[in-house]
């Protein structure tokens, strides 16, 4: 499939009049797609732990619910963490959408190209470990319902173009970016919870 | 003075326990586990318990992103681990330091005193420089007695720490008797 979609408009699309949704952006272009797409507390751009992005929805999507919670990640991140994918098909976490932003390129290190250029098939994957949706598609209107509404774990595979893009870094600091987050969606008892026995 | 066979049964009887009573009283609802058959009691109590979810994770590095993400949703969790896994949390374990996140790892020891297999000797003998280096705080249980006081302090703190759990304490001495357990 030659792509033809570009990331930072798909990432805007999905993000854009977000309601209350929980993201979590890996390591790397996905981190600054979301910062381009607007900074906001309810968002996690990882800047480290590389493989750790779909674990931290995990988390965020056993902890929180009644929240919908949406992962954006690169194709090399996510096949860092590809095992997470059977732990969140054990899980089965209904509130969980992961979707994979993929150029087929490690894009931060010199634009190699990654195992999905080689057709390793990442939605075949989630598929098989048990996500109840997981589709490689460029149906962004029906992506954005899934996120919101459909009843997961959902993955989905976006291929994108590869192209060079201007950074758009989001804060640094992960005890900010950590205690924001845990204010605005926890409120005052975010900084009495860890001291409860 | 190690311990007879019939006195580690006992005691693998009784740190469990404590150890799940210390979890549950610390609204500890999300525990990652690989499992060792050393924490065979532990994991069983975990699933047993409604309120919490007993994750079975593919590398223990996935118990790192499972923290985060559960404390960034205002939940602790805890990480079950043998030593060996803590080879395998090396770099995901820096967000615990970056973010300050709280994490109890409990992790049973391999290649100590009464370990079989010599393949099991590098990892064990570097686990607690390797947690050290990366930020962890360690503390080691040497005694069954010791381990719940020990996973109840970590509990307290706004930061990861790593609860060794003495060979020892275990007590599985050979390749049958772990596969008897």
């Amino acid at each position: 499939m030659s792509a033809t979609l570009h990331r930072r408009e798909v990432v805007k699309s999905l993000l854009t009049d977000r309601k209350d949704l929980l993201v979590v952006a890996g390591l790397g272009s996905t981190s600054w797609d979301i910062t381009a797409a607007g900074d906001s507390p309810l968002s996690l751009p990882l800047w480290g732990a590389m493989g750790q992005a779909a674990m931290v929805g995990l988390g965020l999507a056993l902890a929180q619910p009644k929240r919908r919670v949406l992962v954006i990640t690169g194709d090399g991140e996510m096949l860092m963490g590809i095992g997470s994918l059977a732990t969140i098909g054990v899980q089965q976490p209904p509130n969980l959408t992961v979707v994979v932003i993929d150029n087929e390129r490690y894009g931060e290190t010199g634009m190699q190209a990654t195992h999905t250029a080689h057709g390793v098939d990442l939605a075949e994957v989630a598929r098989a470990c048990g996500f109840k949706y997981s589709r490689t598609t460029s149906n962004l209107k029906k992506l954005r319902a899934i996120i919101h509404e459909g009843a997961g774990p959902n993955f989905a595979v976006v291929k994108v173009v590869v192209e060079k893009l201007p950074l758009v870094l989001p804060p640094l600091d992960g005890v900010a970016l950590k205690n924001r987050f845990r204010r605005v969606l926890l409120g005052d008892s975010a900084d009495v919870l860890s001291q409860k026995r | 003075m190690p311990l007879n066979k019939k006195d580690a049964e006992r005691l693998l009887e009784g740190w469990p326990q404590e150890v799940h009573r210390e979890l549950a009283a610390a609204r500890v609802r999300i525990v990652g586990y690989v499992p060792d058959a050393g924490h065979k009691r532990l994991i069983e109590l975990c699933q047993h318990d409604r309120k919490m979810h007993a994750v079975v994770l593919t590398t223990e590095e996935e118990g790192i992103g499972l923290a985060a993400g559960a404390w960034l949703g205002g939940q602790k969790s805890a990480l079950l681990m043998q030593s060996s896994g803590v080879g395998n949390v090396i770099n995901a374990a820096g967000m615990l330091k970056t973010c300050r996140i709280p994490l109890v790892m409990i992790v049973t020891m391999r290649g100590e005193e009464g370990e079989f297999n010599s393949w099991q000797v590098p990892m064990g003998r570097a686990t607690p420089g390797v947690l050290e280096a990366m930020g962890v705080s360690v503390r080691r249980a040497a005694r069954a007695e010791d381990v719940a006081p020990l996973v109840a302090e970590a509990l307290k703190q706004d930061q990861a720490t790593a609860v060794l759990v003495s060979q020892r304490v275990i007590g599985i001495k050979s390749f049958q008797e772990q596969a008897n357990q």
